[in-house]
This record gives C-alpha cells, structure tokens and sequence, in this order.
C-alpha cells in the first residue's frame, strides 16, 4: 500500500528525515517510535502532504502512485487520513457540519454522489456509537473547549467516518485517560480489516498494549534505526531510547 | 459642472417643484447653504483619510430621475426575504413604489416620507424628531436633508411589539446612465415597542448609482430596535450611508451591517445615549474582492451612567480590496459605570488587500470600563492544512474558515429568512459549495 524510499525532508531548510525507508502493506499496524525530535510527526506531516515539509529527495509510492506532488487533499482523497497530535479548534463550525463537509468534498473529488442525509446519519449514529460520543458533542464547535481526551476521540470518530485505507495516528494516546485510551484503541481496532493500514506514531509503548502492532520501528535523527516485531516496543519501554543510540 | 455645484445650482428649482410643511423648507434651506460651505469631504479631513471619493463623485449624474420604471416582483423577489411575512417600503429609481410595497395604518405607520413631510396628520413628529440628531459639519447628510423628500417613514407608538419584520428597499433600474439618489428615512420607536428592520440598496445596472442615504432613528424609554443593513450592491454602485440613532432609557438598539458589495460603501453610524441603562450593539460582517472598499465609521456616545455599547466588526478581505473600520467612542463625564467594548478583526486573504483600523477612545469618566481590540492576519495555516488533511479542497477550506470567523456575528441573526439568506450570500461570495445546509 505505502513504500516510502529514501525520503529526505526538510522543514525550514533544516534537515530533520534523512533517508527513511518503510513498506507498509495491506492489513497491517505499523508502530513508529523514537524519542522527541527523532522526526516522527515529520514523517507523519510529510505522508499527509503539509507543504511546510517539503520532501528534498526521495519518493512515497502510494497504491503504486508517487505522491510526494500532490496537495494535501488529493492525498485524503485517495484515501490517506491522518489524526493530529494537536487538533486545531475552530469555532463556529460544529463537529457535524464538519465531518459532513469532509465526506462529501471526498466523495465529490471521486466523482460520486453525495451521501443522502438519511444515510448520513445513520452513519453518524452507528460510528458514534462506536466511539462511546453522545449527540450533544457532535453540535458543539470543532474542538472548541475539549479537553485532550475529547479532541483525540474526535479525530477518530473522524477516522471512523472517512473509512480511510491508510491512517497514521500521530501520538493519538498523549492526553488520554485510561479509559479514554480503551475506549480510542477498541474504535481503532474495530476500524482495521484486512483491505486497510495503520501508522501509530508514539513516545511510549502503553498504546502498543491495546493496538497490537505487526511491525515497529525505531526511527532516530530522521532515520529509521532498528525496526523489528512487537516485542522490540517492550524491548524499549524496558532499556528505553538510549540503547538503540 | 462638478457635482456640488451642480447639487448646490439645482437646489432651487427642486425646491419650488414641492410643497412642504414651512419648517422643513427652512430646514432644507440652512442645508444647502452648510453644504455649499463645506462641499465633499476631501482626504485631507481625518474622517475621510482613507476613503477617497474621486471616483465615485467624477460622474455625471442625473440628480431627479423624471422617469418612472415599473419592476414586476417575481423578477426582483430574490432581493426579499424568502418565506417570510413582512411590511415592505419600496422605491425605485427613487420613487415609491405601491405594487412591490405592503405598509400600513394600522395603528401604526409604516409608509413614506413624502407622506410625512406634506401632510399635517405627520406634522407633530416630523417637527419633533426630523432632521434633530445631525450636525452642522456633516456634509453629505446636510445635502441629503436639503434634497429629502422621498424615504421609509416609521412610526411604531406605545406598547406594540411587531410580529413581521419591515423590508426597506430601494432599487435603481438604470434608466438614467448615471443616477444620484438621496432617500431619507424616519424611524421612531415609542416606549416599550419593539420592532425589527432591514434596509438595502439595490442596483439592477451596470450604470453608475450613487446613494447618499439618511436615516434617523429614535428608539424610546424600554424599546427594542433590530436594525439589519444589506448591503451587497454592484460595482457600479456606491453608498454613503449616514445612520443617527437616539436611545432613551433602558432602551436596546442593536444595528448589523452586511457589507458584501458595491463600489464604494461608507457606513457612518452614530449611536446617541440619552439616558441610564441603554445597550447598543453594532455588529458588521465586511466581505469584499476586487477594487471594493468599505469604510465603517461608528461613534457611540454615552452622556449617562450605566450604560453599555458593544461593537464587533469583522472583515475579510481579498482582491485589491480596502476596508476601513474608525470606532470612537465618547464617554462623558457623568457617564459613569459605562461598559464599551469594540472589537474589530480581520483576515486579508492576500497580500494586496488592505484593511485600516483606528479605535479613538475618549473618556472623560473615571469608573468605566472600556475595551478595544483589533486583528489583522491571515487564515490559520495550520486549520487550513487540518481542512485540507480531511479532503477538503483548499478554496473551500478557505471558505469554510472564513465562514466561521463571520458565524458567531451571524448568531446574532434574529431572523431566520435573513440569517440564512445572509449565508448564502456568504457562501456564493466566496464562490463555493460547503457541505451542509446553511
């Protein structure tokens, strides 16, 4: 599904991936992992298509296209969904209107029909439910007064709507509870199948006991370092990041 | 002949043409001689600093259309609200037109100043509130008060709370290739009445349309006035708007301007406190492209204790575009335990618009509590990229954003047909499709 070869990306003219190398296929949960400033959310940035990342060498092949090219919203369209460390907040849009607006601008730049208002809320309900949201939180507006827990199970209920084939997680269990994380990974696993993939990005192993990752890998200065099973995130939760130096 | 001249020569021939009631012809006299005096505002005045007038006074307007167009409602319904019951005050090219209006007698006046300037039913409010809140220095209002004849008069009494809102609309057809207009309206609200307006200029040609348009407004002890300027007019039309509004105690007047169109549009908008416990509220949604300019000048007055003014302008602005916003407030010595908050912010969505915001604060009271607040950026890069990273395209990421910077002004909306009208406007300004109903 994703190849990423040899990527090199700058941010500022500043170098932060030099050379990253990761195959992703379908079906599968691929954990990065590494300490701060390593390049993880870079790397996440970079596959969604910020322009402030701009890719100086090196190709993203996704389901058999490069696109390092295309605008942000060609990339979802084709199927990319990416939920942010920091959701922005945006008032006077609410969280309905939103995911609406995104539904159908995807379906649209497919060429297909709009999703009938009925269908759309059943959609609603069903994947609300799923991610334990009442009605009351879908009227407010995006992100405006939520607390971390709240904006990380937005951005996967959003997930849950898109019904995208490659999403990649950015720190989606920093400012979760407990049982907010449960709560976020019983929706994430319940959202895999075999036809989609999954990018966990994370500082700490403590989402990997939920999400169970087929690959992970240690990404350190911008390069992937060491990459290995599910058993290499306990590897390092136990020695942490300084062995893999 | 420049057009003040020409204004000033015609003065006399339009005055023999009417009869008036005496005292408004020595009011239209004294006008004309202030405005000989003064002529238009130049940039060279602090008032008009940024507004330049050249271009819309270089033109050569007919001053009094002789001829009367008939419009057919279902080719101008769209400028009504939809689905909505309503009195309607309607004028083209100048002249009232009684086929697209629906005013009443009712117990209340809804009807035209030319009404009200000659007949002597009208003659104890004309005398008592016309022409009352205006100053000598005020240039295009004196020339509008020499030229008044024609305008919305409104006269709601005691104790009536009207169930529809009241539509003022002025059309120009083009049937003079370039054409000045000059209504005068009246309002008055009496004690413990509430009443709702909305008020726009239209412009159906591309000839050039110049509107130089008064309006008092007094709003009585415990009244409630909502008060909606549509202004989204043509390039070819430009708009002096002059609106004077005096509270009485425990009075509430609230003003939203939708600033979507025309050539030119000054809004001067001054607010008289005449008693304790009076909110004013003056919102403004600006949303211009190309070589549009729109210049907010608001002024509140507070002379009592206990009063409140709120303001909260916002402007987005793209194209060669230029607003204005110019916020003064006065607080008078005694007006102690005044709350005044403006707040003016805006989004230039690209490097050649420009927008200049002045708030001049002048407090004579010591208890006060008064605040001011202005932005000037970009959209948020980052909402942008979020927008985009769900699929939706930049343009109407852009949209989205600059929808919701205007929403929580659009909140204040109290009228359903106009609330969802004005989004549509909004929607169609920015030449997108969002993907909800508005």
């Amino acid at each position: 599904m994703l190849t990423i070869d040899n990527l090199h990306v700058s941010v500022e003219g500043k170098p932060i991936l030099n050379g990253i190398n990761l195959d992703v296929r379908a079906g599968e949960i691929h954990a990065i992992m590494g300490p701060n400033g390593s390049g993880k959310s870079t790397l996440a940035l970079a596959i969604a298509g910020n322009e402030d990342y701009e890719v100086i060498k090196g190709d993203i092949i996704y389901k058999n296209e490069n696109i390092i090219e295309l605008a942000a919203e060609e990339r979802a369209h084709k199927g990319i969904f990416m939920s942010f460390q920091y959701p922005v907040v945006i008032p006077g849009i609410t969280v309905t209107n939103f995911i609406k607006t995104a539904i159908n601008a995807n379906l649209r730049a497919r060429n297909e029909d709009e999703m009938p208002a009925n269908k759309m809320l059943k959609k609603f309900r069903e994947k609300a439910e799923l991610l334990e949201i009442n009605s009351q939180f879908l009227s407010r507006s995006l992100n405006e007064g939520f607390s971390g827990g709240e904006k990380k199970r937005n951005e996967i209920f959003q997930m849950a709507m898109l019904e995208p084939s490659l999403s990649i997680l950015d720190e989606t269990d920093s400012g979760l509870d407990i049982d907010a994380l449960k709560v976020v990974a019983n929706g994430v696993n319940k959202l895999k199948n075999k036809n989609n993939a999954i990018i966990l990005i994370t500082h700490y192993q403590r989402l990997l006991d939920y999400i169970v990752p087929d690959y992970v890998h240690v990404l350190h200065e911008g390069k992937i370092v060491k990459s290995g099973g599910k058993e290499l995130a306990h590897e390092l939760e136990e020695k942490g990041y300084d062995w893999i130096k | 002949m420049p057009l003040a001249d020409k204004l000033v020569s015609s003065f006399l021939a339009f005055e023999l043409d009417i009869n008036f009631q005496s005292p408004v012809h020595n009011i239209r006299t004294n006008a004309i001689k202030n405005f000989e005096k003064l002529g238009f505002p130049s940039k060279k005045l602090e008032d008009w600093k940024y507004t330049s007038l050249n271009k819309v006074l270089k033109e050569d307007y007919t001053l009094f259309s002789k001829k009367k167009n008939v419009l057919d409602f279902k080719n101008v319904k769209d400028f009504f609200l939809d689905n909505t019951e309503s009195y309607k005050i309607v004028f083209v090219d100048g002249f009232y037109d009684p086929f697209l209006s629906q005013t009443s007698h009712d117990g209340i006046d809804i009807c035209i100043m030319s009404a009200a300037l000659t007949k002597s039913k009208y003659s104890s409010i004309i005398k008592k509130y016309f022409n009352t809140s205006i100053g000598k220095n005020e240039s295009f209002s004196q020339l509008n008060t020499a030229f008044s004849k024609e305008g919305a008069y409104v006269h709601i009494p005691k104790n009536i709370i009207l169930e529809k809102p009241i539509e003022i609309i002025h059309f120009a057809t083009g049937n003079e290739s370039a054409l000045m207009l000059q209504p005068r309206n009246l309002i008055v609200i009496e004690e413990s009445s509430q009443a709702e307006i909305i008020e726009s200029h239209q412009s159906l040609t591309e000839n050039p349309i110049f509107t130089n348009s008064v309006t008092e407004i007094f709003v009585a002890k415990n009244a409630h006035l909502d008060y909606y300027k549509l202004q989204n007019d043509r390039l070819s039309s430009s708009l002096i708007d002059n609106t004077y509004i005096s509270q009485k105690r425990d009075s509430n007047a609230k003003i939203h301007t939708f600033s979507f169109g025309g050539k030119l549009t000054r809004n001067n908008l001054n607010y008289f406190q005449k008693g304790s416990y009076i909110n004013s509220t003056m919102k403004g949604v600006t949303i211009i492209d190309d070589n549009q300019l729109v210049d907010h000048h608001t002024l509140v007055d507070h002379t009592r204790p206990n009063c409140e003014s709120h303001q909260d302008y916002k402007g987005i602005f793209s194209g060669n575009s230029t607003g204005v916003f110019n916020g003064k407030i006065i607080v008078d010595k005694i007006a102690q335990k005044t709350n005044a908050f403006q707040q003016n912010n805006n989004i230039l969505l690209n490097d050649k618009s420009t927008i200049n915001s002045k708030p001049q604060l002048e407090i004579f009271a010591d208890d006060v509590k008064c605040s001011h607040g202005c932005t000037i950026g970009q959209l948020d890069q980052d909402a942008l990229f979020y927008l985009r990273a769900r699929g939706i395209p930049k343009k109407e990421a852009e949209a989205l954003l600059t929808y919701a910077f205007a929403n929580n002004v659009l909140e204040s909306v109290n009228i359903p047909g106009l609330k969802s009208r004005i989004k549509k406007i909004i929607a169609n300004k920015l030449n997108v499709k969002l993907g909800f109903d508005l």
